[in-house]
């Protein structure tokens, strides 16, 4: 049968099979249809194997499909994949085939879910467009002149060009939740030590989880579900708390919500601060509360975000020397190896980052910037325990901005920054949060982004999930519509 | 000679580095076995390769015997210790950071004592746990010049293992002292069972800090840093050589330079490395991919508590016995032998007769042998039964020795059973041994004419030829008195 | 430390201890991007907060330890599978260098 894959839930894919309707198979090769179709333009890929896709599929037909075995995923080019590929969309790192797998893809596989490739990304996830990437950007469904956002865009493009149904992203500092605001997507960043880390390439390992990126908050619920583990692999993995369960939407009665207003007058385009203030609204509808809190360290966010990040950045970059894999320049000997070597691996907000964390780390200045980064860190974790002693959740919009058109920022580091000042004092935090479409601000998508204490994921999806049935947003880009 | 190095009214300052790598079944932070020897990048996974991607997680066991080795030097073991990342590449240094501690160690302010001739105390500054890095197999085969050579292979097995690297204070005033210190750290270490300490393998490795001040100064001079020494006398030798290098220095009118240095045993000379490299900018911070340690101030108590018998409670027990300084002091650095004696004094009963068979016959054949005394077929047990037999006067000195080699050549022989079979056992029956002295004194009449002129030293010939014809088997005491007897009547 | 300014030498120091071979292009264009984002970052070097402890994990509830027991590595073929110069029994580099 041919099967419309546009537009399709992972959950209902798993449903169609469970039902017989069509095989894994089948399944597979319509996503592949679609990739063929339409990746060229949006280059949401960087790794497709159809051959290894389809015999995987085959393996579940096989096995007889239960739960979600069968259904497919794409991953952000940032996990390792045995025998696969993996890049980090860097030069350094072209050829590289990983030796195991990372943690959350053996449990993707071992829940049958079958890879239908890796997904491009600001290289090293250092950015928030996907511009970064050494094999060229990834463009926007919604609007293939901009930018899907990042650094996972990758994976939010697949999902919303009809690429796949759901993919895993990463987020260091808003890369899971900016590029699913930008492509009308859900996009859960969970509680730092909920998801195992190990075979996720590292940019900054203190503030980074694996995510689930979906086009609704069920299937965000049920792809966390296979992700969140312990494990003996990453010490700072401990697991979910409680199991995390597939919400229903319902009324709001007795939350109370937090709005940072301070946070709201920095720069947030009146579209995106429009539909915020919509959902505002429909909180209130639904019978929450609506309360003010501050945040006064979160402000501070961005600085410590960009001391710390690119401190942890430079060191754990550093293994890139052309020795055991990878790029390598020759030179006569090995300081020239090096240096060559790294000058031709990495694009150049790589080399800023590693240049900022290296002179943050370095003799003089380690107190300055990276130790009062680290209060600055401590006291915006106070700040958000101190908000949730009075309020069950907080509301943001997850990005100041729509989409932007590509190139826009490339030339201004600090611009390109600042889109993620919503989200990442989270990172700073270690606490969840998710993002769910919020409506479109001409005619591009927006993202609400709903802020926990730690270990509050069940929360946040019920929450998600009484907004998404407010909204009916249709996550299929318009222009994807006609095409099926 | 003991005590301290001084000369020309300067004196010497000396602290230790010592790096010891633990003997765990697994490398510090990835499962790979760490052992040693194994062909070339056999034991290495994702994680010691450093593969993006790689998390490290600590072994348990080699923070334990890093808790214990703090424990016997007297340390101070924190509630809470840190790792954190020490940055510099290198070919070895598969992340370009060593996972390391930096100013949270797992061991704190600690004090090791030496007793014997010259009794000293060292300070440990700290002891730090921290992965060793990969080996470098040079083009050309020099032994650990690296210098203009023609590239290199490197060899990961080695990466990752656990090392605990132990601080002192500069408290050491003499190379002899060093060396000291050193051999009853590595007693101490070995005892405790959390290393080998092999200094061919370089399970143990040892940097020397050396700088020389007038005598009476509390300031220190210029150190410089002696670089991996592979065996105590090379550590003596070394810090020796350099302290004389500095004197000279000194005395020239000329300034000491900060710089670290290798030392050639086989000229005794020092030569510079790295003099050129720019100075190190380390960058240290907090590892992110490891939690703090945390120490249960219980869990120290008992593991305080089982502590083997350490080598300085040893030689205070020794001495206590009634041993020589010289004795107690092997004795409490051998761990192997030191349990051999033990168990051979608990079988024999007299801590003295049981030093005199363990530093004599027993040492002569371990060192002929080549061999430690847990692998001698001589076992406590059947050296004990020949003790036994010689303390009962069944045999004499001269029997011993040959039932101890019947004993060595035969692993199923009793010394009971050597004595019986080759008939052993002392003639110091009256009536057997006056037919001996008969038959001798009848043979010999120019001899006894001659004692009995007046010449009283021919007794020890005439005991010799009777002690020959008993086939060696004669109680001394008993022919002597006989003897006498004999020509004196 | 209100104002930050990279000189060229600052920058190439910097470059040296993260082993990045940077042309003089390099080198000029960071010098100004790292003095505009280390401006930036300074707005929190004034903050009066020297006796707050500062944060390096984020979940202090991780398993600090393993157990200690061994598993055999990765067959060496696919160790040296990803080396730009396998050796037959390793990892090749070229000289060190003076
Ligand atoms: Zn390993």
């Amino acid at each position: 049968m041919a099967i419309d894959v546009i537009g399709l839930t992972a959950e209902r894919a798993a449903a169609l099979l469970r039902g017989r309707a069509c095989t894994a198979e089948e399944l597979a090769q319509a996503y592949l249809d679609r990739i063929a179709a339409v990746d060229g333009e949006i280059h949401s890929y960087l790794h497709v194997d159809p051959e290894r896709t389809l015999a995987a599929a085959r393996e579940q037909d096989a096995a007889g499909v239960d739960g979600l075995a069968g259904v497919p995923i794409a991953y952000k080019d940032l996990l390792s994949t045995r025998g696969v590929p993996t890049t980090a969309g860097s030069r350094i790192l072209k050829g590289f085939v990983p030796i195991e797998d990372a943690d959350v893809v053996r449990w993707g596989n071992e829940a049958g879910l079958v890879s239908l490739g890796k997904t491009n990304l600001d290289e090293f996830a250092m950015g928030s467009s996907t511009e970064h990437s050494a094999y060229g950007p990834t463009r926007n469904p919604w609007d293939p002149t901009r930018v899907p956002g990042g650094s996972s865009g990758g994976s939010a493009a697949v999902v919303a060009a009809g690429c796949a149904p759901w993919a895993l992203g990463t987020d260091t500092g808003g890369s899971i939740r900016q590029p699913a605001a930008f492509c009308g997507l859900v996009g859960l960043m969970p509680t730092y030590g909920s998801v195992s880390r190990f075979g996720v390439v590292a940019f900054a390992c203190s503030l980074e989880q694996v995510g689930p990126m979906t086009l609704t908050v069920r299937d965000a619920a049920l792809l966390q579900q296979v992700i969140a583990r312990d494990t003996d692999r990453d010490a700072t993995c401990t697991g979910p708390r409680a199991p995390i369960e597939v919400p229903e939407p319902g009324r709001l009665d007795g939350i109370t919500f937090g709005v940072p207003r301070v946070e709201l007058e920095a720069g947030v385009e009146e579209g995106v601060r429009a539909r915020f203030d919509e959902s505002l609204a429909i909180a209130e509808s639904l019978g929450a509360r609506l309360v003010d809190v501050d945040l006064p360290y979160a402000r501070h966010g961005l600085a410590a975000y960009y001391v710390i990040a690119p401190a942890e950045a430079s060191a754990n970059l550093s293994r890139f020397d052309g020795v055991r894999y990878g790029l390598r320049v020759d030179a006569p000997d090995v300081r020239a190896m090096y240096e060559a070597t790294r000058d031709a691996g990495f694009g150049a907000e790589v080399k800023r980052r590693i240049m900022i964390g290296t002179y943050a780390l370095s003799a003089g200045y380690h107190d300055a910037y990276y130790v009062q980064a680290q209060r600055v860190r401590t006291l915006i974790r106070r700040d958000f325990d101190a908000a949730f002693g009075d309020v069950d959740a907080i509301l943001l919009p997850t990005a100041p901005s729509v989409a932007f058109p590509i190139g826009a920022r490339l030339d201004d580091p600090l611009a390109m920054y600042a889109n993620d000042i919503f989200t990442l004092p989270v990172n700073l935090a270690g606490i969840p949060a998710l993002s769910v479409p919020n409506g479109l601000s001409e005619g591009l998508p927006t993202g609400l982004q709903i802020i926990g204490p730690a270990h509050s994921e069940n929360l946040l999806l019920r929450l998600g999930a009484a907004f998404e049935a407010e909204h009916a947003f249709d996550p299929v880009p318009p222009g994807l519509r006609s095409a099926a | 000679m003991s005590g301290a190095w001084q000369r020309n009214g300067y004196e010497a300052v000396i602290g230790l580095e010592i790096h010891v790598q633990l003997n765990t079944a697994s490398k510090m932070f990835c499962a790979c076995p760490n052992r040693y020897g194994d062909e070339p990048n056999t034991n290495v996974c994702m994680v010691c390769l450093a593969h993006p991607g790689a998390l490290p997680v600590a072994n348990a066991e080699a923070v334990r015997q890093s808790a214990r080795v703090g424990l016997a030097l007297g340390c101070r073991i924190p509630a809470a210790s840190e790792f954190s990342r020490k940055q510099y590449f290198y070919p070895d240094s598969p992340k370009a950071y060593q996972i390391s501690q930096y100013d949270q160690p797992l061991c704190a302010e600690g004090s090791f004592h030496v007793p014997g001739e010259g009794a000293f105390s060292v300070r440990i500054t700290r002891a730090h746990l921290e992965e060793d890095a990969a080996k470098m197999i040079h083009a050309g085969g020099d032994a650990g010049r690296i210098q203009g050579s023609a590239g290199s292979v490197v060899d990961f097995n080695r990466a990752g293992t656990p090392l605990l690297e132990i601080v002192t204070e500069p408290d050491l005033r003499s190379p002899e002292d060093a060396r000291r210190f050193l051999t009853l750290l590595r007693a101490t270490v070995v005892a405790i069972g959390a290393s080998d300490c092999d200094m061919e393998k370089g399970s143990l490795r040892a940097d020397a800090n050396v700088s020389i001040r007038p005598l009476g100064s509390e300031e220190y001079g210029t150190k410089t840093e002696l670089k991996n020494m592979n065996s105590f006398r090379f550590l003596e030798r070394g810090i020796e050589a350099e302290l004389e290098r500095q004197l000279g220095l000194v005395r020239a009118g000329e300034a000491v330079r900060q710089e670290t240095l290798h030392f050639d045993p086989a000229t005794g000379g020092l030569t510079s490395l790295r003099s050129k490299e720019e100075a190190h900018d380390y960058r240290y911070f907090p590892e992110p991919d490891l939690l703090p340690v945390a120490q249960d101030p219980d869990d120290l108590a008992a593991l305080a508590g089982q502590l083997p018998e350490l080598p300085v409670a040893r030689f205070a027990r020794l001495t206590g016995a009634g041993l020589p300084e010289a004795t107690a002091l092997l004795l409490a650095t051998e761990v192997e032998l030191a349990a051999y004696y033990d168990d051979l004094a608990g079988r024999v009963g007299d801590a003295k007769v049981a030093a005199n068979w363990v530093m004599g016959e027993l040492q002569a054949h371990l060192n002929a042998a080549g061999i430690v005394a847990d692998a001698t077929p001589v076992t406590p047990e059947r050296l004990a039964g020949l003790v036994a037999l010689v303390v009962a006067g069944t045999i004499n000195q001269t029997s011993a020795k040959e039932v101890f080699q019947a004993l060595v050549e035969d692993p199923a022989a009793t010394a009971a059973g050597v004595v019986g079979g080759r008939g052993l056992a002392q003639v110091g029956d009256a009536d057997e041994l006056g037919a001996i002295v008969d038959r001798v004194l009848a043979d010999h009449p120019d001899e006894v004419a001659a004692f009995r002129g007046g010449r009283e030293q021919v007794v020890g010939f005439l005991v010799g030829q009777c002690m020959k014809a008993s086939g060696g088997r004669a109680d001394a005491k008993a022919l002597q008195a006989l003897l006498r007897e004999r020509l004196t009547a | 430390m209100s104002d930050v300014e990279l000189t060229p030498d600052e920058v190439r120091h910097v470059a040296a201890l993260a082993r990045l071979g940077l042309d003089d292009a390099e080198v000029e264009r960071l010098g100004r991007e790292l003095t505009s984002i280390l401006g930036h970052v300074n707005t929190i070097a004034q903050l009066p907060i020297a006796d707050v402890p500062p944060t390096t994990h984020a979940n202090p509830h991780g398993d600090a330890l393993r157990p200690d027991a061994a598993r055999p590595g990765a067959p060496r073929a696919e160790a040296l599978a990803n080396a730009p110069d396998p050796a037959p029994e390793g990892f090749r580099v070229p000289p060190i260098g003076a």
